[in-house]
Formats: C-alpha cells, structure tokens, sequence
C-alpha cells in the first residue's frame, strides 16, 4: 500500500484512542447559549432580532454583513436576551447573542429530503451561504466564497479533508465511520459546483476503518479516489495535502487553486449535504472533548455551547484543571475562560491536567536543526528566530517567514523548548504592520 | 487559575540534556578502551579535563552572574573529547589548562552554548599544541604490551606513532609494512600509540552508530567527512604521491575520533543538509592537504577548525522554501 505524504513533519502520539471509540452523542442543550457574531473569517454578521424576541433552533438571526460574511442561525429554541460581550475562544472578548434556551421546544431537525436535481450551480452556493456554512476543519473560511475561485483558475483536484493530523480530535473521524454515506453525498455536491477532474477524500493511516467505510460506500461513486496517507503531523494542512496528493507545490504566498486544487474539510461537506438536501443550516457541529476527563466523547452541539458545560458532560475533568484547549495540542488556543462558547469552528476541546501540562525551560539554541528537517514549508526556523532577536524583519520575510503557518512542528521538536510559533507570529504581524 | 501558554501545548521527548549525556554515553566505549590500552592514567586525566572544564564554566557563570548551566552536559563533552586529544604521558595540568581554555575562552567568551564558532575541545587541543608541542606531539607511550607503531620488529623504530612514521619519509620496507593488513587491523582495534581516545576506530564506531541511530548527530557529516578522506588520499595513492593507502589514512591519528565526534558537534558544524555534506567534503580534503604536505604529521584538527569559520557561510545555502519559485 502506498502511503502518500508530504516534506517534513512530526510524530506525535496520536491519542485518538481517548475519544475515538466514542460515538457521536447529542447532548441536551445547556441552559443559556452564547452566539459570538465573529465566527468565521470576515465580517462579522449582523443580528436581525430584538432583545425578548423568541427564536427557534435554525432561525436566522444575524444576517451577513459585506461579502466576506455568513449569517447566523440559532442552535435552540429560546428567547433572546440581548448583544453581550463574552468572552471568545479565539480570544479577547467579542460581542455575542446570548439566549435561554428552551429545552422543551429545542428539538432536532426534520424535514424531508430533497433531492439536488434542479439545483444549478448558482443555487447550491446561495444556499451554502445562507445557512451560514464556514470551513469546519478550524479555519472557519466562509464554504460559499470558496466555492467560487476566479474563473481563470481551473481546479483539477478536489481534495476532501479527512487526515484530521490534529492529536486526540477525532471528530471527523467519527463522521466519518457514522455518516459516510451523507458525507459523500455532500463531496458530490461540491464536486458539481466545483467541476473537478479527480476528487480525493485523504486520510490518514491510522483511521484505516474510516479508509475502509468510505471505500465501502464510494464504490457508487466511480469519480472519488480514496488516498491514503501517512500518519504526520501536518498531514491536514492544505498545502501539505496538495503537496502529497498532486506531488505539486501551492506557490508561494498563493492558495490551493493557484495549483489547480480545492481543499475542503469532511465536516463542510456534511454541512453542505444537509444544508442543500434538509435546508438546515449551520447551527450545530460535532466536537471532540478529551483528554483529562473521565469520559472522552464526541459531542453533536448546539453552537454558542460553553466549555465547561461540556466538559462536566463528559464526566470532568481527572485531576487539577490546567488547561482547556480550544482544538488540539499543536495549534489549538488555551483559554483564559472556560465558559467560552462553542464556535463553528470548534473541533475539539482539549484538557490537561498538571501532570499533563508541558512547561519546559527555555534554554539556548543548539543548533541541531531539528527545526529544520520537520518544517513542512521548508523554512530554517532556528535562523529566522536569529533575524526576529535582532528585529531584522526584512531578513525573516526574505526567509519565508510569511509561508509559516504555524503548524508548531518546529516548537514540537525543538530541545531547547524555544517558543518559535510566538516568535513567529509577532514577525508576521510586525511584517504586515509596515506594509500598512 | 487556568494555565496560558502558546501552542504547541505538547513537546516531543528530545530535550538538550537528553541530547548531551547521550553524546556522553557514546564516548564511553571508546574511553573504557582507552583505559585497557593505556592503563589506569586515562581515568586520570579524563577526570581532571571534566573538573576542570565543569569548574571553569561554573566559575563563569557565576561571576558574570548568568544562570548556572555547567551541568548540562556540554561541558562534561568538552572535558572527555580534550582528554581524548592528549597523549597519556601528559603532565597533570596539560588537561586542566586545554580544558580551562576550551571552556573560558573559545565557549564562554564567545556566548556560552551554542555561540561559540569553533569546537571548543579541538580549539583547546590547538591550544596545547601550540603552547607545548614537544609534550603535545613527541611525547607517546605505547599500550600496554603492544609497540608505538603497532607494529613489531620494525628495523628498531619503534619511537614512532604510525603517522609519525609516515612523516618521516620511512624506507620501502617501513612503507610495507605500514599498508599491511597488521597494520590496519592494528589501528582499526587500537593498539597503537596515539592521544588517548583517538586509537581505535572499532570503539569510536560503535559509540557513533548509538548517536546516528538517536539522531543525536548527523551521519551525513561523518560519512563525507571520512569519506573525502578516503577519496582524496586514494587519489593520491592512486597518483603515487601518497605512499599508504586511503584505509591507512581514514584509521590513523584522528580521523575516526574527528569525524565522527568533533566535525559532527551540532553548535559548530552547518545546519542545512546541503551544508553539511560540503563542510564534510571540504574538512577531509583539508586534512588530506594537511597531512600530505603540511607541517605536522596530522591534520584533523586544523581541517575540522577551519571548516568551523566557513559555518556561517554554509548556512547560506537555505534550502528552497515551499512554493518559492526555483
């Protein structure tokens, strides 16, 4: 079996063990649910209701706002109690739709299956963006703007998202194993928007059972390859995906259709399967919650849920709480709060206790370019810390710092623990500044 | 109160410390070697580099009040790597003062690990030689029950290293006997005179595969290193101006203890793939050069220290970041 793959990369344990054998689980929603109006990348959306006003589970209540924006709906069925500024998971504090749910009338959805059919192209992505569907995978790019790259780009590649490289998230994976055949049913979608030549759903070699049960079901789908790859750390990045898939580069600073690709993750395409075919929009997603807490699970949630309500659902935490994580341990954000809401772009939530919390000392660089050899964009990050030390930015930009995409590779391996993705990321921004 | 740091939140299991004792480790064999074949003075003297080397950095420390860092193990290297470059009949404080040197100025003045631009042990070697040449260079004894050479009955030479021999414009049968199979087996055991750690090749190798094998050094430094050596001594072999062949030279002085544990030191040698293979490439060709027309009868250091200078330059050659145009 040949295993595809990508330059570099790391081996961490993979701890989908924890959650992975959890089936997907629809929790009772929580008593008051938090809408931050940012959650995708854009602007953020507008809301549309008053304060006292009731809503219902999927009711639109925010409306886009410009042309990078989705609207939002409601995950319950409640009464509206007004704009607060709550704290976000992507940090800082945000303003928020903050509703009481009413349990008795917060149902799941139902409504017929509607066949695609009819639908032209034009259709399908206004009803993408009017269900308010962001990428999944974490990025929360808006699904409908993607969905129309510039006509001059021809994409030959459509790559569906399984690898799921993250440690301990297996929230795709579980989709994967669960809904198989409504995941397809939304890849086939996508690919009669985008008019791909090939279409690839990647995933990694350690979810084999996920390999084995989209094969089963693609079999009527003659189009779809499943590709296998090696289980790495990036393996999910899009880059790195386009990299092992086409044995091509995406051009620097450019995006997967510069190398004729379209990358999306498995969980957009359930949203767009069941936003075309069930009209439901995007208001409630599967994530994982694990590490220290005593039951492991793969959650169906109400967007806006907090944290910490999930982590009491899955059964607490084991030990001292010392960290939650918004994702997983290489890229996701540790919180300041844990009553943060869940957003679209929420795949997991991580928790470490104190014996679980890494806090290495930071010793001199030794240059044993471990650094090097796993960067999956080929960047010397052990230098290019050298040329931030000395604020010599133009020398950092000149050595790719902006390709970095803060993957944490450099900082996994590194053994003098320096903090390279925060040395990184000021770089980046202090690059951007002096463009302004 | 909820703990805050950067992703990533976890760390793989490499850690400096880890990576030093592991370096130490694989000098073990070669030093309990050492001690079979020069006796118990190698202990001696290896213990007094280390204190001295540890003493010195702790000193610095603490006087130019840094954080106190001796112990994590780059000092204990430098200590057991300088011992390995001295001759065993040295005086108690030839290794105290190559150590001191190696620590103090060619280590910490330069910025302490990681910033200092030549190995500090082959720099504190040169040190020595330069100070005192005739202790440094003229002063072996053989091991134990063997001859200096290696060999035996040797028309009476017997005051010589095999190097030395060769630099000694030797007669035809000397030259005989010096590509022997006796000779080479000799040297690649140990049982011939040398600085205390460089002898023998079979126990220097088996230290360098636990750290290729841990990643702790790369082998691609080493293999083009030693084998640039045996390139360019073949050719001239080959050509008739060397008069030993190429496996003579990779086996004597220190070719194996330079290659595979001071051209490999992570802080002085390249860090891009591409880099490394020119620094090893280039090291041997120097140390060919060196021997074949140089002053002394050796010339690992000194290729090696030189190599040291061009790292900077080395770690020029990025290697193509992704995407970027060719």
């Amino acid at each position: 079996m040949r295993l595809l793959t990508f330059k570099g990369g790391v081996h961490p344990e993979d701890k989908k063990e924890l959650a992975g054998f959890a089936p997907i689980e629809r929790i009772k929603p929580p008593e008051i649910v938090y809408l931050p109006l940012s959650q995708h990348t854009g602007v953020p959306s507008k809301p549309i209701i008053e304060k006292k006003d009731e809503v219902e589970v999927g009711m639109k209540i925010a409306e886009s706002n410009g042309k990078l924006s989705v609207p939002l709906h409601s995950s319950v069925a409640g009464v509206y109690m007004g704009l607060v500024n709550y704290p976000h998971p992507l940090g800082g504090r945000k303003l928020a739709m903050k509703i009481k749910v009413d349990p008795e009338r917060t149902e799941e959805w139902k409504s017929e299956e509607k066949e695609v059919g009819t639908l032209s192209n034009k259709d399908i992505i206004k009803i993408v963006k009017e269900s308010g569907i962001v990428g999944m995978g974490g990025a929360a790019f808006p699904t409908f703007f993607k969905m129309q790259p510039p006509p001059d780009k021809k994409i030959a590649d459509l790559i569906i998202n399984g690898a799921e490289c993250e440690p301990y998230l297996t929230a795709d994976y579980r989709l994967m194993i669960e809904r198989a055949e409504d995941i397809l049913k939304g890849i086939d979608i996508i690919r009669r928007v985008i008019n791909p030549d090939r279409v690839w759903i990647a995933i990694e070699s350690n979810k084999m059972d996920a390999v084995e049960r989209m094969k089963e079901v693609s079999s009527s789908y003659p189009s779809f390859n499943i590709s296998i790859h090696k289980t790495k750390y990036p393996q999910g990045s899009e880059k790195q995906l386009v990299q092992a898939v086409k044995r091509q580069e995406v051009p620097e600073g450019g995006l997967p259709f510069d190398a004729g690709a379209y990358v999306q993750n498995i969980g957009t395409a359930l949203a767009v399967y069941e936003a075309v075919c069930y009209s439901k929009p995007l208001y409630e997603r599967v994530v994982t919650v694990t590490g220290s807490v005593r039951d492991p699970s793969n959650f169906l949630v109400p967007i806006g849920t907090p944290f910490d309500y999930l982590i009491e659902e899955a059964g607490g935490v084991i030990g001292t709480l010392m960290k939650v994580i918004n994702g997983g341990p290489m890229m996701g954000i540790a919180q300041v709060y844990p009553e943060v809401p869940v957003i679209k772009g929420t795949t997991g939530i991580l928790i470490q206790n104190r014996e679980e919390v890494f806090s290495g000392i930071v010793g001199p660089c030794i240059r044993c370019a471990a650094c090097i050899d796993v960067c999956p964009m080929c960047l010397m990050p052990t230098e290019i810390n050298k040329s931030i030390e000395t604020e010599n930015f133009d020398k950092a930009e000149e050595m790719g710092v902006l390709s970095c995409m803060e993957c944490g590779g450099c900082a996994y391996v590194c053994p003098s623990n320096i903090p390279l993705v925060q040395q990184f990321k000021y770089a980046k921004n202090e690059i951007m500044k002096r463009r302004k | 109160m909820l703990q805050l740091s950067p992703a990533p939140h976890i760390s793989s299991s490499k850690n400096m410390e880890k990576i030093m004792y592991g370096v130490v480790l694989a000098l073990v064999p070669a030093l309990v070697g050492s001690v079979y074949f020069f006796g118990w003075r190698v202990l001696f003297l290896t213990a007094l580099s280390v204190l001295s080397a540890l003493i010195t950095e702790w000193t610095f420390q603490r006087v130019t009040h840094r954080e106190i860092r001796c112990f994590d193990g780059s000092a204990i290297i430098t200590g057991i790597l300088l011992a390995f470059n001295i001759p065993v009949n040295s005086p108690w404080w030839i290794p105290v003062a190559g150590s001191f040197f190696a620590i103090f100025v060619v280590k910490q003045v330069f910025g302490g690990l990681g910033y200092n631009i030549f190995n500090p042990a082959l720099a504190g070697r040169a040190f020595l030689v330069a100070s005192w040449p005739s202790l440094m260079t003229g002063n072996w004894t053989p091991p134990i029950g063997g001859t200096l050479s290696g060999l035996s009955n040797l028309d009476g030479i017997t005051q010589a290293t095999p190097l030395t021999l060769l630099s000694l414009s030797p007669r035809a049968s000397v030259i005989h006997a010096l590509n022997s199979g006796t000779m080479l087996k000799a040297l690649f055991v140990g049982n011939t005179g040398g600085c205390l750690g460089e002898t023998s090749a079979l126990l220097l190798l088996i230290g360098a595969l636990f750290l290729f094998a841990m990643r702790y050094a790369d082998w691609r430094i080493s293999v083009s290193y030693i084998g640039s050596v045996f390139a360019f001594s073949g050719i001239l072999y080959l050509l008739g101006i060397n008069t030993v062949n190429p496996t003579f030279h990779i086996l004597s002085g220190g070719v194996m203890l330079g290659g595979l544990f001071m051209a490999t030191d992570m802080v002085t040698s390249p860090v891009t793939l591409k880099g490394r293979w020119i620094f090893g490439i280039a090291g041997g060709l120097l140390c060919v050069l060196f021997r074949t027309w140089g002053g002394y009868p050796e010339g690992v250091s000194y290729s090696i220290l030189i190599m040291n200078m061009f790292v900077p330059l080395l770690d020029r050659l990025q290697p193509r970041v992704y995407g970027r145009s060719k």
